[in-house]
């Protein structure tokens, strides 16, 4: 290994490169949309808005950029969430204890997490069916649950769910004079430290690096001496617990289970993943790209929604057309980086 | 080499094992289950024509648009080795188009309805032509690329429609959604039939059929051998679009209206499993239509089953997921070979009381 002796640089890797320009992207939007638009994008409480929305979207960020590193994919977590919100509704309904209801939900999304390992990596079955046919069952397991929304009447959880963090100094006076401090739900701490742990994993962490190795080269991996098949059932496994938690904060967030929850989550959460620089071939990615990629795909439809645009039809459309700028940029660079490797 | 001659089961039907398996297994459940669920009669329907009915007849019905759908998704499969997952919002915006075309006028003749029908292949192959230039040409993998159209396919849709959901009433449309006046078989079915021996055709006449499995196997391989395979991948997305259109119209005629929310929901998630079902490797590589389409079949055989046991519509995913688990157990590569190692053991086992016997006697 040659020594970074300040004499030669050592190269950014694509996933770093990737991630810093969904970073610059995002934080070009935002200053745009703060001159072009003001409003409510001039409040610290915007950025603390989609962050309370979206915490539970992150959680299953998180996990899915784990399984997309392996090299792998999973569609389950967002019908596991709302699985995940309804058992957890339903039982606290019925008086049940709120520590066990967390366990309930990790159990749940652990349980979905080992299934689909167990399959996909010692039975090599394709990813993409195994975790279809658990979002089929997890989606067809809420109607059978129950088919009408249901609204926590808990005690205990209502406290909770109502504990939100207000941060003074970073509130704005309303018009009446009145200081008007930012809010934060509890969820938002939890998906902090998701993010964060998931980052400390990937980045310093045996297991983590392995995770890049196994999406990277699968028989570079093997030969290696890691042990491919227990490294990609733990990838799942991870998935599979963050969507319980996901589970439970979404639960925080609305406070009711309806089997719509989380309707389309799986893809929303694959869209931040590659926004964030994850490729789904495998071993390029980072959680913290993951984090601007789910903050990028909210400023877009939040921009969509305050520029005036008001039919329904909109939001989906800029959306798509985002990703699809995104999804180019990321070819291309790429292409011509590895064109550039080839001619050197 | 011996053996392999001696076995033209496990030759000729290799891949269309686990399909016909399910189809086998299913069969056998329903009629222990109840003897009458394939019973076929003929009534008179509304409009006063013969028609048949039965379970049977509304699987084989039911299942046209996934069939169809299926047939392009296997050529896709095959040839860039990954799925396209937004054949059903693609298919609203074609049957949008249609619609939109149809209600231009006032009366809806039979040129109208091939005009409409045009129309909505060439938006669904442009669609197509997107999504394959992203795979193709900009080398993006196919479940990417066709998530942009999967996001906002639908918005288009509502879009197109001026968000509205307009309704078609014709007797021409009534003739393509059920059944023409003097022909007691679906009008669907007859379509699939149609379009199978139209692939089946061009895979004859053509060399589509090994240049697609040529590219599926080996890109840069078959490039050096003189096949154009960005060509071969474009071309795969646009029949795709051209199999996306006919069922977003065979769509929107069953039901009269467009619907942009419902119209072909899921479709895309059930026609990747017609693919995997008919043992067609989903990354990428030999391909077989047929299997598809006996998926596409198995796959409606399962919901009927499950309606017939008086499962709610929204219950029958949880069902469907356990059945899916087991026949990919089934057909896991993991699975296989144990199981002919098991066999193998077995007849060596044979073999060897056999020769035990013989030096006995």
């Amino acid at each position: 290994m040659m020594k970074n002796n300040g004499l030669r640089k050592e190269p950014v890797s694509d996933t770093q490169l990737l991630m810093t320009i969904t970073i610059s992207i995002f934080v070009a939007m935002y200053l745009m949309a703060m001159f072009g638009l003001g409003g409510g994008f001039l409040h610290v409480q915007q950025i603390f808005d989609m962050l309370n929305d979206n915490a539970s979207l992150i959680i299953v960020s998180c996990g899915l950029t784990i399984v997309m590193i392996g090299g792998g994919i999973d569609i389950s977590v967002g019908a596991v969430t709302s699985l995940v919100v309804m058992s957890c509704v339903l039982y606290l309904n019925r008086g049940g204890n709120i520590f066990v209801a967390i366990l309930l939900a990790l159990g749940i999304g652990l349980a979905f997490g080992v299934v689909h390992g167990l399959l996909i990596s010692y039975l090599e079955i394709q990813p993409f069916i195994v975790t279809l046919a658990g979002m089929f069952f997890a989606r067809g397991m809420t109607t059978i649950l129950s088919v009408n929304p249901q609204k926590v009447s808990h005690e205990g959880f209502t406290a909770l769910r109502d504990t939100k963090i207000e941060i003074p100094w970073l509130g704005y006076t309303a018009k009446n004079g009145n200081l008007v401090p930012a809010r934060m739900e509890l969820g938002v701490l939890v998906a902090f430290v998701c993010v964060v742990l998931v980052f400390i994993l990937l980045k310093n962490h045996r297991l983590g690096r392995s995770f890049y190795a196994m999406g990277g080269n699968q028989q570079s991996a093997l030969m290696l001496g890691i042990n491919v098949k227990r490294t990609r059932f733990i990838s799942y496994v991870i998935s599979g617990a963050l969507s319980g938690i996901s589970g439970f904060v979404f639960m925080m967030h609305t406070g009711a289970g309806n089997a719509t929850n989380a309707a389309g989550m799986e893809m929303n959460a694959i869209a931040a993943s590659i926004i964030g620089g994850t490729l789904l071939t495998g071993g390029v990615g980072n959680v913290a790209g993951t984090f601007f990629g789910v903050m990028t795909l909210t400023t877009i439809k939040k921009i969509v929604v305050s520029s005036g645009l008001n039919d329904p039809w909109w939001q989906n459309i800029t959306t798509g057309g985002m990703l699809c700028f995104f999804i180019l940029l990321q070819s291309v660079v790429l292409s011509r980086r590895n064109g550039k490797k080839k001619t050197l | 080499m011996i053996n392999k001659l001696k076995n033209p089961f496990r030759n000729g039907l290799g891949q269309l094992t686990i399909p016909l398996i399910a189809i086998i297994i299913l069969v056998v459940f329903n009629l222990i289950r109840d003897p009458s669920f394939f019973g076929i009669e003929i009534i008179q329907n509304n409009d006063g024509n013969n028609v048949l009915s039965g379970n049977l007849i509304s699987i084989i019905n039911g299942a046209s648009e996934l069939a169809i759908l299926a047939m392009g998704m296997t050529l896709v499969t095959a040839a860039c080795g990954g799925q396209d997952i937004s054949v059903g919002a693609a298919a609203a915006i074609a049957g949008s188009a249609f619609v939109k075309i149809l209600k231009s006028g006032d009366s809806i003749s039979g040129g109208k309805v091939l005009l409409a029908f045009l129309f909505a292949c060439v938006v669904a192959m442009l669609f197509g032509a997107f999504n394959g230039t992203l795979v193709a040409v900009f080398k993006i993998q196919p479940m990417i690329a066709t998530l942009i159209l999967y996001t906002c396919g639908r918005s288009i849709a509502y879009w197109i429609n001026g968000g509205a959901t307009p309704t078609v009433t014709s007797p021409i449309i009534n003739a393509i959604g059920s059944f023409i006046p003097g022909i007691p078989v679906p009008t669907p079915v007859l379509i699939v039939v149609i379009v199978g021996v139209i692939f089946k055709l061009v895979f004859r006449l053509t060399s589509l059929e090994i240049f697609t499995q040529s590219v599926g196997i080996n890109g840069s391989a078959a490039r050096l051998n003189g096949i154009n395979s960005t060509f071969i991948k474009l071309l795969s997305f646009i029949i795709l679009g051209v199999c996306v259109a006919i069922s977003g119209s065979i769509g929107v005629s069953r039901l009269g209206l467009i619907n942009h929310e419902t119209l072909l929901l899921d479709v895309e998630m059930d026609t990747i499993l017609a693919v995997a079902i008919g043992g067609n490797n989903l990354g990428g590589g030999k391909f077989k239509v047929g299997g598809s389409i006996i998926g596409a079949y198995v796959i409606q055989m399962l919901t009927i089953t499950l309606y017939a046991m008086k499962v709610s519509s929204t219950d029958v995913k949880a069902y469907k997921a356990i059945v899916i688990v087991l026949l990919v157990v089934i057909g896991s590569p993991v699975v296989k070979a144990k199981f002919e190692k098991y066999m193998s053991q077995l007849r060596a086992k044979k073999a060897a009381v056999n020769t035990k016997g013989a030096d006995q006697s």
